[in-house]
């Protein structure tokens, strides 16, 4: 159990590295990229392990991407998007959108539609919880607007705060 | 009239928010950037237009806006990061506004991609292991990985001649399918299921389905609509392609 997970972690990095490569991701980004990965994939486990059920597991992981990406973009002056993208990818439902496809192909479309509302729960999950670390950031740039004096000389120009 | 500094002006910023959409940036991000462009180029009244097929902005009170139309879409995730680093770079200073546009005309002659078989490699390797952390099929992880590469380079090989995304995403979902099929009836692998699921992760559409959702989510209705068609139009041309191998074979 506990090698399958190490395994699996191991897996995760390499694909999100992987996966960053092909979407031609800034060299000095990678490595970041699937540190995140690693970390919200093991909590994602983890909520699994507790039995929470597969959408708040999904929720908290993407919901974990999002607080992680957004401080690596700010750490590495980077967009965000080379960050989250990368990482989202071993939450993808790839398993359950492949059996939907499958089903729907070979007739059996009740068995589809079960699938088909599987991955709208995931996707949904996933949504919100890329929505929920969006809450948060906005929280945290208020918050070390108000108490860091440096924070406020670097973001004066900027629009949305 | 306009000065020729403003025009100068409007003319960069375009061209840098040009750059962003066209290879795979967020409206906001766009929008934002152009208005700090502005903003350090001493401009802090400009009103700015964006879209994910075309821009457009003015100077107010002046008579000077410009159009700029976005024709292509790629992703490309170095350039985005680039417009951003000469941003900052025009913020700080450290850059005129003649020098901003002219880097990044060569940004735009010059693209910097990994070489073509480390991405072959990568693609490999995204199908292997997404393979086993779905499906905790471990003995299937070599074969996944060399059809998930003949996957990538379909595709990559049709976008070069055809340049219709979709086409190459359903050919080389038909040609994973057919492959994944094959070298299961000659007893190279143990499940056609676990197989696909596998080599199609590298033509995931990431990238449009991310950006529909954050676009929708900050109020850009036309841009995350139009992206969200876009990621769902990727999925159907997979989709359908592997269901017609399953039909077939």
């Amino acid at each position: 159990m506990i090698t399958n997970l190490i395994i699996d972690l191991a897996l995760t990095y390499v694909a999100t590295v992987t996966f960053g490569v092909l979407i031609n991701v800034p060299r000095r980004g990678l490595n970041v990229g699937g540190w995140i990965s690693t970390v919200s994939f093991l909590v994602y486990r983890l909520c699994l392990m507790l039995h929470t059920g597969i959408a708040l597991a999904n929720l908290v992981g993407a919901l974990l991407i999002g607080i992680l990406s957004m401080q690596a973009a700010r750490y590495k002056k980077m967009p965000v998007i080379n960050f989250n993208i990368p990482s989202m990818v071993p939450f993808v439902p790839g398993g359950q959108a492949y059996q939907m496809v499958k089903n729907f192909a070979l007739g059996n479309n009740s068995l589809a539609l079960s699938y088909l509302l599987q991955v709208v729960v995931i996707a949904g999950a996933i949504a919100f919880g890329f929505l929920l670390a969006e809450l948060f950031n906005r929280l945290q740039a208020r918050l070390m607007l108000k108490l860091s004096s440096r924070w406020r000389h670097e973001h004066r120009h900027n629009p949305k705060l | 009239m306009t000065t020729g500094q403003g025009h100068l002006m409007i003319k960069t910023a375009l061209h840098a928010g040009r750059i962003m959409i066209e290879n795979g940036s967020e409206v906001a991000r766009v929008e934002d950037t152009i208005h700090r462009i502005a903003i350090n180029a001493g401009y802090p009244d400009s009103k700015v237009y964006v879209t994910i097929t075309g821009m457009m902005m003015s100077i107010s009170g002046e008579e000077n806006a410009q159009i700029e139309p976005v024709a292509s879409r790629s992703i490309d995730l170095e350039k985005i990061t680039q417009v951003n680093d000469l941003s900052r770079q025009f913020a700080a200073g450290t850059i005129d506004l003649p020098q901003f546009e002219q880097q990044l005309t060569a940004l735009e002659a010059h693209p910097r991609y990994f070489p073509f078989w480390l991405q072959l490699i990568s693609a490999g390797l995204v199908s292997g292991t997404l393979e086993v952390v779905f499906r905790h099929n471990l003995p299937d992880f070599g074969i996944t990985c060399l059809i998930g590469l003949v996957g990538w380079a379909i595709f990559y090989g049709v976008n070069r001649v055809a340049r219709v995304r979709f086409l190459s995403e359903f050919l080389a979902a038909v040609g994973i399918g057919a492959l994944a099929i094959w070298f299961v009836n000659l007893h190279l692998g143990n499940s056609v299921d676990d197989i696909i699921i596998g080599s199609v992760m590298p033509l995931v559409p990431g990238v449009p389905l991310t950006n529909a959702v954050r676009d929708i989510l900050a109020g850009d209705l036309v841009s995350g609509i139009a992206r969200g068609i876009e990621a769902l139009m990727s999925a159907i041309a997979i989709g359908s392609g592997i269901a017609m191998i399953l039909q077939v074979l």
